[in-house]
């Protein structure tokens, strides 16, 4: 995940040929599409463990709630996203020379990460139940976080730019209604997605 | 084999008849002034849209009702929304395709509503091919509720995302706002046309949905016909 996202950063490199100026423009969306990338390869590897050798049907023995499962999944996979991010962010500040250290950016960050890891997690359950698994997550996932990624761009572009408050606050707002709403929503369902 | 209810086959035959006098009216409805003969695809856009946003609603509340109750049947009636309305709303995109090329000098802007289309469309494409990689028919059901919802809640959210993208970030592409670029007011007999329209569609939605209903009831029979056979 962690290499994966490095080379996606390289990659944007040759793919945009990132000189000073396009950079100021293009780094949120750079960031961000390494995010999500990255994201989905990280979520169906935490499931796909999960499932190859019985361990989920471990877990569902249990005797906690479904839901349980469900959120501690949730915290790790937020945890393995925001240690690549922690990786990502330095690198990519020291080889484009863009201070990426702001608390509004991390902010930002740590939302949108929020709301991709909550519905990711949820999705991933279901692919990797699926005949096709790996190949069907991005598939599933991207559509339903284009509002993430939408408003995260926005608001870290915001935050890059020094703009004003009242225009990072919009976005902001739309990712932590996102957050709130599908994080209730996966609650509720995800006994559906497990159940035998 | 059931015979078709009688009902179903006065609705196919209502359903072709309502579209023949739909386009009879499209085409008889005065000509814009401004935009001329290509505006007459509009009655048959916003017919075609309003039937797939209705059958996608349909679909989210098919799905709640489903996790709730756990029968199959409301499994049924989500596909059979949800797959019509799937191809109405492809239809809606293509027509509104074929109406912005010379109304707004573009097959496609990135606007809001076209763009909030798009991703819907994928979502639900996404949505059946979720359900094909699944055999068991209950685990098939219980994800795809489950994704229907995730996506009819997610749909409207990228609506507001990409608007609040737009007004802020206004990119300059010459009248992306229907309402500003391509409006215009009806005359009485083109509110005829457009009415009917809309009836004619939700007819044609009726007619089809329930047909898949009953080809969902069919296909389940096959199968286990099927496995009869196999035992």
């Amino acid at each position: 995940m962690l290499v994966f996202s490095l080379l996606i950063i390289l990659i944007f490199n040759f793919a945009l040929e990132l000189d000073v100026r396009t950079r100021q423009s293009v780094t949120a969306g750079v960031l961000w599409s390494t995010f999500a990338f990255a994201g989905t390869l990280g979520l169906n590897r935490s499931m796909a463990i999960e499932k190859d050798r019985g361990c989920l049907d471990g877990l569902l023995l249990a005797p906690v709630d479904r839901s349980a499962i469900y959120f501690g999944k949730v915290i790790s996979n937020l945890a393995f996203m925001l240690l690549v991010e922690l990786i990502v962010l330095p690198v990519y500040s020291l080889l484009y020379s863009v201070n990426l250290f702001q608390p509004g950016l991390l902010l930002v960050i740590l939302l949108g990460s929020i709301g991709y890891a909550g519905v990711g997690t949820l999705l991933s359950t279901m692919a990797v139940q699926t005949r096709t698994r790996d190949i069907l997550l991005p598939i599933l996932l991207f559509p339903v976080v284009i509002p993430v990624l939408l408003a995260a761009v926005k608001a870290s572009g915001g935050f890059l730019r020094g703009a004003d408050w009242e225009e990072i606050l919009l976005p902001l707002n739309l990712l932590i209604t996102y957050d709130v709403i599908f994080i209730a929503l996966a609650f509720m369902v995800f006994d559906n997605v497990v159940e035998e | 084999m059931q015979p078709k209810p009688f009902a179903l086959r006065i609705f196919d035959i209502a359903a072709i008849l309502v579209l023949g006098i739909a386009t009879y009216l499209a085409l008889t409805a005065p000509t814009e002034r401004v935009m001329g003969e290509v505006q007459k695809v509009f009655y048959f856009h916003v017919g075609t849209a309003w039937t797939a946003l209705l059958g996608f609603i349909l679909g989210g509340v098919f799905s709640v009702i489903y996790l709730i109750t756990k029968n199959l049947k409301w499994d049924k009636f989500q596909v059979a929304a949800i797959e019509v309305s799937l191809v109405f709303f492809l239809i809606t995109i293509v027509l509104g395709s074929i109406w912005a090329r010379p109304a707004w000098n573009t097959w496609w802007t990135w606007d809001p509503r076209l763009t909030t289309a798009a991703i819907t469309e994928l979502i639900y494409i996404a949505y059946f091919m979720l359900r094909q990689g699944i055999d068991d028919p209950d685990r098939r059901a219980r994800f795809g509720a489950v994704y229907a919802l995730v996506g009819a809640l997610s749909a409207p959210i990228t609506f507001f995302a990409i608007r609040l993208f737009r007004t802020i970030h206004p990119v300059v592409i010459g009248g992306t706002n229907p309402e500003a670029d391509g409006g215009f007011s009806m005359t009485s007999d083109m509110l005829t046309a457009f009415f009917f329209a809309l009836f004619a569609f939700s007819i044609i939605f009726i007619d089809l949905f329930w047909n898949r209903i009953r080809l969902g009831d069919l296909q389940e029979k096959v199968e286990q016909l099927k496995l009869k056979i196999s035992m």
